[in-house]
């Protein structure tokens, strides 16, 4: 429908471009992001690491579109997200981006089928096409069976894998994950990337993840690393996990 | 689009049964109030012009002296000749009578009681409206020969006989024996609380000439064949009577022509008034609850943050959650509405009934007090929309 209007137009999906992010004024302002330069193309899966107040969750919000930039410039797919309104960038995570975070963020006393459907409400879909849809991508994370359950009636794993299948069910060009197993066990943890690998490899999601276990950003196949709002390190990780 | 944000919000309103219940409360009692008063308030006009009604259709009474105070009583009585001129020369009259009535005390076996014994004619039931439950009106030799002959009550009959019949049996009024030809249809309690049914109507002949020992007429009372013509045949009486009466030019008159419509509208009007004040009351009740759903909206605007964080953040447009929160309120309120209106008819019913007021259902303020609930809903619940729309979409994430 709505989606023809914006297309590939550069080589990047992603691209920063000395984007700084600056929270309150004078004395008390806090310089999150100090020039931040980051390309990212179609189809990779990225791990952003770095220790707390680094500005990784600041980049991932500006990267999602959920906030904007002091100054610097996103193109994402060729579009320049700081120029966009607040409607125009609500437009964009509704049609090409995908959310997961770490607090899984479900709408409590709700069932998985009716929150993995949200964002197709929000999309028009017809309901018989909704359900179809959010079935099929509940059973995509393995939670087929699971649909008339409640966040509270589910594991933590299990609510994580709801909210993966919500962010998916759209088919976003990107996926940006927050934390997404930080209130997990390692066992489920595993599970999850597991997961976001095989949406990675099997759907060409790009996907960009922030967190600060080593054991998960393994399984990413470049990692990037924020110290003091600047990107420190950006390398391939050749050995991915297993 | 809107049907699924009424889809949304029942689901939502659903999940917290108890609290969109408390919500509405406001709304239901304030719809019902206004309901209630209005239903009750017609139902008061209609029962009052019933009342009215049962004094007679299109009724001018006459009577000798001004009403008002400081007047005098010793003004002249009418008399017979005065009745036949008003019969003979003022058209449009359905009925004529002249009446005459004295305090009597009434004695039948052992049992006596203090009644209202009043003389007329035949013309006097079409005139007062008075129907026959049981047996027959006065004949006309009966009314020229002055028997005593007479027409009971239903107090009176209940009062003297009990549970006999009492037609055909004779009372004693004063030294007079008089046999019950027939007993009037109930009336009862009039507008100024007295019972109508307790009188007993005998010729007007006999009362002359038996019961007060003079020929005086002290109330004409007269039925107008059409409501359009009561002004002219008032004006036409009074006319003929300050004729007949010599009255000079500049005199006032000392006789009165009245007829029921003043009352009845002095009456109804007391009542709208009352039942204007009622609703208005009742009305602000209604605000109060619409105010009561603008602070649920706004704490659940608070308590939800979090949910409307990630519904911006997986694609709702700011018009999204504005319209979520906005139909949210409107369907809260439509139902306290609904709910508010049957609680009203239902509440009207049993009002009704203790009050002995008719129950008069007016679908128009039924559908008017929905209708400003739903608007209580719009006004109200568009604030707390708003304010849950614009939310920043991180600080909302964010917030426990």
């Amino acid at each position: 429908m709505e989606k023809s209007t914006v297309r590939i137009t550069g080589p990047s999906q992603i691209i920063l471009h000395g984007v700084t992010k600056i929270y309150g004024t004078g004395s008390a302002a806090m310089h999150a992001l100090q020039g931040v330069d980051l390309r990212i193309d179609k189809g990779e899966f990225v791990a952003v690491m770095g220790p707390s107040g680094s500005g990784k969750s600041t980049c991932l919000n500006i990267l999602g579109c959920l906030d904007t930039p002091t100054s610097g410039s996103y193109l994402f797919e060729g579009v320049e997200v700081g120029k966009l309104s607040r409607g125009q960038r609500a437009r964009l995570r509704r049609y090409y981006l995908g959310f997961v975070f770490q607090g899984y963020n479900l709408l409590n006393r709700t069932s998985a089928l009716e929150n993995v459907e949200l964002p197709l409400i929000y999309r028009n879909h017809p309901l018989a096409e909704r359900h179809a849809l959010a079935r099929q991508a509940l059973g995509a994370v393995g939670l087929a069976g699971w649909e008339t359950h409640t966040p509270g009636e589910l594991s933590g794993g299990q609510q994580q894998r709801v909210a993966v299948a919500r962010a998916i069910v759209t088919s976003p060009h990107v996926l940006f994950a927050d934390e997404p197993t930080g209130n997990l066990d390692t066992a489920r943890s595993r599970e999850i990337m597991e997961l976001l690998t095989v949406l990675n490899r099997d759907r060409g999601i790009t996907i960009v993840m922030v967190t600060h276990e080593p054991d998960m950003a393994a399984y990413a196949k470049r990692i990037v690393r924020f110290v003091d709002g600047r990107v420190d390190s950006d390398e391939r990780n050749d050995k991915e996990a297993a | 689009m809107i049907w699924n944000a009424f889809l949304l919000a029942l689901r939502e309103l659903r999940r917290n049964v108890l609290r969109s219940f408390l919500t509405i409360l406001g709304i239901v009692i304030g719809v019902a109030a206004v309901i209630v008063m209005v239903t009750l308030g017609s139902g008061a006009t209609v029962q009052v012009s019933q009342q009215i009604a049962s004094l007679g259709s299109n009724v001018v009474i006459i009577i000798p002296g001004q009403m008002g105070p400081g007047r005098g009583s010793s003004v002249a009585p009418f008399n017979d000749s005065d009745v036949e001129a008003i019969a003979r020369d003022i058209g449009d009259l359905k009925a004529i009578a002249p009446t005459a009535t004295k305090s009597v005390t009434a004695i039948y076996a052992n049992k006596n009681w203090s009644t209202a014994v009043t003389g007329t004619t035949s013309d006097y039931f079409t005139a007062a409206n008075w129907v026959i439950a049981r047996g027959r009106i006065f004949t006309e030799s009966e009314l020229r020969a002055g028997k005593a002959v007479c027409v009971i009550g239903a107090t009176v009959g209940k009062e003297l006989f009990g549970a006999q019949d009492p037609l055909g049996n004779k009372l004693r009024l004063k030294n007079v024996s008089c046999e019950v030809i027939a007993q009037l249809e109930t009336k009862g309690q009039s507008v100024m609380g007295r019972d109508q049914d307790d009188l007993i109507i005998i010729p007007l002949r006999t009362f002359q000439r038996r019961i007060a020992g003079n020929r005086d007429i002290a109330m004409i009372q007269i039925s107008v064949r059409d409501e359009s013509a009561i002004d002219r045949v008032k004006s036409a009486i009074e006319r003929l009577m300050r004729e007949r009466r010599h009255l000079a030019p500049k005199e006032e008159n000392d006789f009165s022509v009245m007829d029921t419509r003043q009352i009845a509208q002095t009456l109804t009007g007391t009542t709208r008034i009352l039942t204007l004040l009622l609703s208005a009351v009742a009305a602000v009740s209604l605000l109060v609850g619409g105010i009561g759903i603008m602070n649920i909206m706004l704490v659940s605007v608070t308590e939800r943050t979090r949910e409307i964080g990630i519904r911006l953040a997986i694609g709702a447009y700011e018009r999204d959650v504005l319209t979520q929160f906005l139909v949210e309120a409107v369907v809260l309120a439509s139902f306290g509405g609904l709910f508010g209106v049957l609680l009203a008819i239902a509440a009207s019913a049993a009002l009704a009934q203790a009050l002995q007021v008719p129950l008069i259902l007016n679908p128009g303020i039924m559908i008017l007090a929905f209708l400003f609930s739903g608007a209580v809903g719009v006004i109200f619940g568009y604030f707390p929309a708003r304010r849950a729309a614009q939310l920043d979409p991180i600080e909302a994430l964010r917030h426990e």
